[in-house]
């Protein structure tokens, strides 16, 4: 009796290769560092650099659901925007509502309301994204064609159905009280809000992360993507884990749209939609499924349209257009494929 | 020869036929049938509308691709006439030149699309395309000095159109016949036109292999029809087509704004002509184009009777208020995808056997 495990014989990748697989990573910084060489001045990139991050932040947590979403069970929902702006106008009544905390100068009034504000938009967009997948996404698995129309059309009607309950106008709100104004930084004015923005938008990206390689259930969702069939023989309803990752997505994009409408402090009942644009290059870039993929992206094109809309206002948006085709020419399936086994 | 007009592809159902009879009857006789300023503007919407939706059949009901970027093409082509006649006159000639920069630039628009991006995903199509018919829309609203930004461009056509021009002097049948009723029929005999070429079009072996390629691209590919070939130029037909329905209505309005041509909900409207009337079949097109536009000129009139007579029960009147008509197109949207996908005429022509 030998003492000899058998174990899996894995094989080195060479460092030249594992550099080039690392090399999206590098994009971020590279980006920065040439907008930083574009404007010249420190203060005025420093600024640029933390509105970039908070909206390539806000982006991602609107975009990641999209992106699992797909990933897991081949389904891209046109509808998305829909949750964002759901969530925009719960989050914006609820503050409304509690005027009073808002406006007080304490902090932790200021910080529990808007963590109030957040909960309920959470919760309405989840269940309205379980209602969603049930009625309009169930029927349709494994259609393309008909997935993107009917999920359009569930826009249509989401839009319209916010129009019923909120009216037609668009709605104001300021900030609460302690995240309004800015710190200075040497000669650079950096908004707070935008601080917490990159907070919680990096909290979440982790704690994203740590859910999907250490949980069981981010096991599932991962081997999910991979081969959804091979779990669902394993014994494991894929259906249900995949109702659950699609209420969270939708939860995620109300958060996003509570945070992205602070950002704005006006909404509309399409902001949603105009958010997808810059959501689904976001996940074009990122690679359709990958969470990783879709963060880098997110911050790639929230620097870049800071930037650019400091150097040349007019092209804002169609560089981040031209990011879309340069990265996609480079690698066509986007920075982190998913792999899938079908 | 009727039959050959219609390139051997007839309705297949005796309603659908008599359907499209009377629609193309009031749209022949629109000015003598129903006089008056807002009828007119109406059948010359239709007759434009039935090409657009009609292109756009080309590429979602035949070829299987969901684009984002039909009114794009529809812009590019309406902007091309726009420019053609505010700079350069109302000349006759200006109108040519300027629809055929209109639908060349929109084809190459398409082409470059369609070799990017068709290799992929229909999904990552619909993406694509997407987010480049939004940026194009910003970039025309922003590029005011060319394009008139979210005013958009007036200009005036030929003489022979306008109102003011008399052919002749006596009223026939009680209308008279001015430069606006020469439009009229100008714009008519072109949609005519261009539908029917687009009814050659998918009833030709190229339309046939659309097919195939849209039931199985995989088996197309593997008895040798290139598949990205025939999507590409799919694509391509369809943005040429949108692009010259485009300048139909540039030279209609003799206005051209982002609004008009370019925005989402043009888009949404589209989609949802093709789908209530019916994808995979170009009668789909006339039928939803006709029904879609008579119930947005007329329906939200019922609908603000539904809202007063309805005023004393609160939620329901909001939702039969005339603003809400699309929530209930939306609604029918989807029940359609779901339950009848091949649309009104589909139904039809199922009925019959």
């Amino acid at each position: 009796m030998s003492d000899t495990t058998i174990k899996p014989r894995i094989e080195k990748v060479p460092a030249a290769e594992q550099l080039v697989q690392k090399l999206p990573v590098l994009l971020v910084p590279v980006l920065a560092l040439a907008g930083m060489l574009a404007i010249g001045n420190p203060s005025t990139w420093l600024t640029l650099t933390v509105a970039g991050l908070a909206m390539g932040m806000m982006i991602f947590i609107m975009a990641s659901g999209l992106t699992v979403v797909f990933g897991l069970m081949d389904v891209i929902n046109f509808g998305h925007g829909a949750f964002v702006t759901v969530g925009a106008f719960v989050g914006f009544t609820v503050l409304a509502w509690l005027a009073g905390w808002t406006a007080s100068p304490s902090v932790l009034l200021n910080l529990s309301a808007l963590l109030v504000a957040i909960l309920a938009a959470m919760l309405i967009t989840g269940g309205l994204g379980y209602a969603f997948e049930r009625v309009i996404v169930k029927p349709v698995y494994g259609e393309h064609l008909k997935q993107i129309l009917v999920t359009m059309g569930g826009l249509i009607v989401a839009q319209q159905m916010i129009h019923v309950v909120w009216g037609p106008d668009e709605m104001h709100l300021s900030r609460p009280e302690a995240l309004q104004g800015s710190i200075v930084l040497g000669d650079a004015a950096i908004e707070k809000y935008r601080l917490v923005a990159v907070a919680i938008g990096l909290a979440l990206f982790l704690g994203m992360r740590h859910i999907l390689k250490n949980t069981k259930i981010g096991l599932l969702v991962r081997a999910g993507v991979e081969n959804g069939e091979m779990v669902e023989s394993l014994g494991y309803r894929i259906r249900r884990l995949f109702l659950i990752v699609f209420m969270t997505g939708s939860a995620l994009a109300g958060l996003g749209g509570v945070m992205w409408g602070l950002y704005q402090e006006t909404i509309t009942a399409h902001m949603g939609s105009e958010i997808m644009v810059l959501v689904f290059i976001v996940v074009i870039i990122g690679g359709l499924g990958s969470v990783e993929g879709c963060f880098i992206g997110a911050l790639l094109v929230g620097l870049l349209a800071n930037y650019t809309a400091f150097l040349a206002p007019k092209v804002a948006l169609i560089s981040t257009i031209a990011l879309m085709v340069a990265v996609l020419m480079w690698r066509p399936q986007g920075l982190y494929p998913v792999v899938k086994a079908k | 020869m009727l039959i050959k007009l219609l390139s051997g592809d007839t309705p297949r159902s005796g309603l659908l036929a008599v359907l499209l009879l009377v629609i193309l009857i009031s749209l022949a006789f629109a000015p003598f049938l129903f006089p008056g300023t807002r009828s007119l503007e109406t059948a010359a919407k239709i007759c434009i509308f039935i090409v657009l939706v009609a292109s756009y059949d080309l590429l979602l009901g035949y070829a299987g691709i969901v684009s984002f970027a039909h009114t794009m093409f529809f812009g590019i082509g309406a902007y091309g006439t726009a420019l053609a006649l505010s700079t350069t006159g109302p000349t006759y000639g200006s109108m040519i030149w300027g629809t055929a920069a209109g639908a060349i630039v929109a084809a190459v628009f398409a082409l470059a699309i369609g070799l990017f991006s068709l290799r992929v995903k229909a999904i990552f199509f619909a993406m694509v395309t997407l987010a480049v018919a939004s940026a194009f829309a910003v970039l025309v609203s922003q590029l005011s000095w060319l394009t008139g930004g979210e005013d958009g461009l007036n200009y005036s056509i030929p003489r022979e159109f306008k109102p003011a021009f008399k052919l002749v002097d006596e009223k026939i049948f009680d209308v008279r016949i001015n430069g606006k009723l020469l439009l009229y029929y100008l714009v008519f005999f072109a949609s005519l036109i261009l539908f029917l070429t687009m009814l050659r079009i998918v009833n030709s072996p190229f339309g046939r292999t659309l097919k195939a390629v849209r039931d199985n691209a995989f088996r197309a590919e593997a008895i040798g029809y290139r598949v990205v070939w025939y999507r590409t130029t799919a694509t391509v037909l369809s943005a040429v087509m949108a692009a010259l329905a485009g300048s139909l209505l540039a030279i209609w309005l003799r206005y051209t704004g982002p609004a008009t041509t370019l925005s989402m909900e043009i888009m949404i409207d589209i989609l949802l002509m093709v789908v209530i009337g019916g994808m995979g079949t170009l009668y789909g097109a006339v039928i939803g184009a006709t029904i879609f536009i008579l119930a947005q000129t007329y329906l939200q009139n019922l609908m603000g009777v539904a809202a007063q007579a309805t005023s004393a029960l609160p939620l329901v009147s909001t939702l039969v208020a005339p603003e809400r008509w699309l929530l209930w197109l939306g609604v029918l949207f989807i029940l359609s995808v779901y339950f009848f996908p091949s649309g009104i005429v589909g139904r039809l022509r199922a009925g019959r056997t």
